[in-house]
């Protein structure tokens, strides 16, 4: 329980779009960072074409657009250390671990050790992850 | 249980595929807007559709089905309509709904 009877809500949010070509992803990112506000037990979650939005050294000069990845290395700051990315998909488009963002959290209960946040999980472990929560957001 | 609810064409999207790739057995899907596409018989879909139909129960939401040209034996053997009503009654007994875009 939290400061003023809050409860504390299992929350994902499933993002499944790529970053620059529709708003999903940056909507996503806004919500999770607004939501991180209240509290909750937050988990992400990158399938299909939500893994890109993770890439490695993305640079938006041409486009016109502002590269937001950068702030997904604030996550951790905001004590969203749960971040899950579909294997499958992560291979189906050539890609690996490496070729994503090193996120990463300090842990507070093992003397501030800096951790990665990201995790590979296949479908199973996936779908697992999927139905222990309270509120499921898609974007 | 959890209801999965899907909206998009799968020829459109991968939404339908990977939504069945993910929901696990005793877990329901509905189908809806252009989603009921892939409730059809005879498309590339069937077999896909027809195997997860051993775990999960697989809904369309029958008044975007008829809108689209349709009609209920049109639909994949198995497949139960729903109208809106039902549509209802499956989000409330279920503990989540997941909705792929």
């Amino acid at each position: 329980m939290e400061e003023g009877g809050g409860v504390t809500k299992k929350f994902l949010y499933v993002n499944r779009k790529a970053p620059y070509g529709s708003i999903y992803a940056l909507e996503s990112l806004e919500v999770v960072l607004i939501g991180a506000a209240f509290e909750q037990d937050v988990s992400l979650a990158f399938i299909d074409d939500g893994v890109y939005q993770l890439k490695k050294n993305q640079s938006t000069d041409g486009i016109g657009m502002k590269n937001f990845s950068p702030t997904y290395n604030a996550l951790g700051d905001y004590d969203i250390n749960k971040i899950y990315v579909d294997k499958d998909s992560l291979e189906q488009r050539g890609l690996s671990l490496d070729d994503l963002m090193n996120l990463t959290y300090e842990d507070e209960n093992d003397n501030y050790a800096e951790k990665p946040s990201i995790s590979l999980v296949n479908s199973e472990e996936l779908a697992a992850l999927m139905e222990q929560q309270d509120v499921v957001l898609s974007f | 249980m959890t209801l999965h609810i899907v909206n998009k064409s799968p020829f459109e999207t991968n939404s339908l595929e990977t939504c069945l790739r993910l929901a696990r057995s005793g877990h329901c899907v509905l189908l809806f807007e252009d989603g009921v596409y892939g409730a059809s018989k005879g498309t590339r879909f069937e077999a896909l559709l027809t195997e997860a139909m051993q775990n999960c129960k697989i809904h369309v939401l029958l008044p975007d089905f008829e809108a689209r040209g349709m009609k209920a034996d049109n639909l994949i053997a198995g497949i139960e309509t729903v109208d809106y009503l039902g549509f209802v009654d499956l989000v409330t007994a279920s503990e989540r709904v997941q909705s792929w875009l």
